[in-house]
């Protein structure tokens, strides 16, 4: 029988994947970017799990305001990007470092 | 039997291409493993009874934010080679970052002991009652209808931002300019001439 355990650990997985993409893609904003898409997708299939586990639609509703924020979150970094490769000719992170006071 | 199937199969495949997402070779690899990722993901929660949530997972994220990451791929001319130089670097600490992380969280989930629960069965809210969709819209256009119009106004923000952040004012190509457009008449616009024969026409 499938449980919220099940749910619980797909989404770990998903999680520490994505975190896992971040550690591994240190040079590469894009993958960042999409690594941390995968960490809300984790965070969506959480809250959808909850939701259907404690018969609250609450859990669903939060989900479509992460989806939000989510979308949101990848258009302005998408736009950052862009204008930040305009400038430098590269989207290497270890280079983004030049702000720093 | 066929939900336990439905869900091993969703969950292998949603875990399977996140993992060849983040390690895929070529971004544009990358972005197809997230669509995958995207679309089991959605099924998952279409298990539960999330039909909405599933159906908005599909079409946000497959059908503008994947397209988004696609499009800025393979808008920017990046050589992708020298990006991957630090993979084998990074490779072992964040493995054993990663394994530390998901020991944990597997730990915290089995010692939370919430085992044995039909989810499939009982989904929320009952469907017998009230649909999925019209439940949630209930609930955002009531009691969460300040949070749904921030979300909305988020999204404006960044709507704008975009805009703004990638906007350039570019001085080699001709722009339109309206207020001389509206100002032109017939009269300095149009000239009536009667060239001769066998001679053109002088501007």
């Amino acid at each position: 029988m499938i449980g919220l355990q099940h749910y619980l650990t797909v989404s770990a997985i998903l999680f520490v994947t994505g975190v896992f993409g971040i550690f591994l893609n240190r040079k590469n904003l894009i993958i960042i970017l999409m690594a941390i898409e995968l960490i809300l997708l984790a965070v969506n299939i959480n809250l959808v799990a909850f939701s259907a586990f404690l018969h609250d639609l609450v859990g669903q509703v939060f989900a479509m305001f992460v989806l939000t924020v989510a979308a949101g979150e990848a258009a302005i970094g998408l736009a950052i990007l862009v204008i930040y490769f305009r400038a430098r000719g590269t989207i290497s992170v270890d280079d983004v470092n030049r702000m720093k006071g | 039997m066929i939900q336990i199937l439905a869900f091993y199969l969703f969950a292998i495949v949603v875990v399977l291409s996140g993992v060849l997402c983040v390690t895929a070779r070529n971004p544009v690899h990358s972005v197809m493993w997230l669509i995958l990722a995207f679309f089991n993901a959605a099924g998952l929660m279409l298990l539960v009874g999330a039909e909405f949530i599933a159906m908005l997972l599909v079409i946000v994220y497959v059908g503008a934010v994947a397209v988004l990451f696609l499009f800025v791929v393979m808008m920017l001319d990046i050589d992708f080679t020298e990006m991957r130089s630090g993979f084998a670097k990074y490779l072992p600490i964040g493995v054993a970052l990663v394994a530390v992380l998901a020991g944990e969280i597997i730990f915290a989930t089995s010692a939370w002991n919430a085992g044995g629960i039909p989810l499939g069965d009982a989904p929320t809210p009952d469907p017998e009652a009230i649909p999925n969709i019209q439940a949630l819209g209930l609930l955002i256009y009531t009691r969460y209808l300040f949070i749904f119009e921030g979300a909305g106004l988020v999204l404006l923000v960044a709507l704008i931002g975009a805009i703004v952040l990638t906007h350039r004012k570019r001085g080699d190509v001709r722009h339109q300019n309206i207020a001389k457009q509206n100002q032109r008449r017939p009269e300095e616009a149009t000239v009536n001439m009667k060239p001769p024969v066998g001679q053109g026409v002088e501007l």
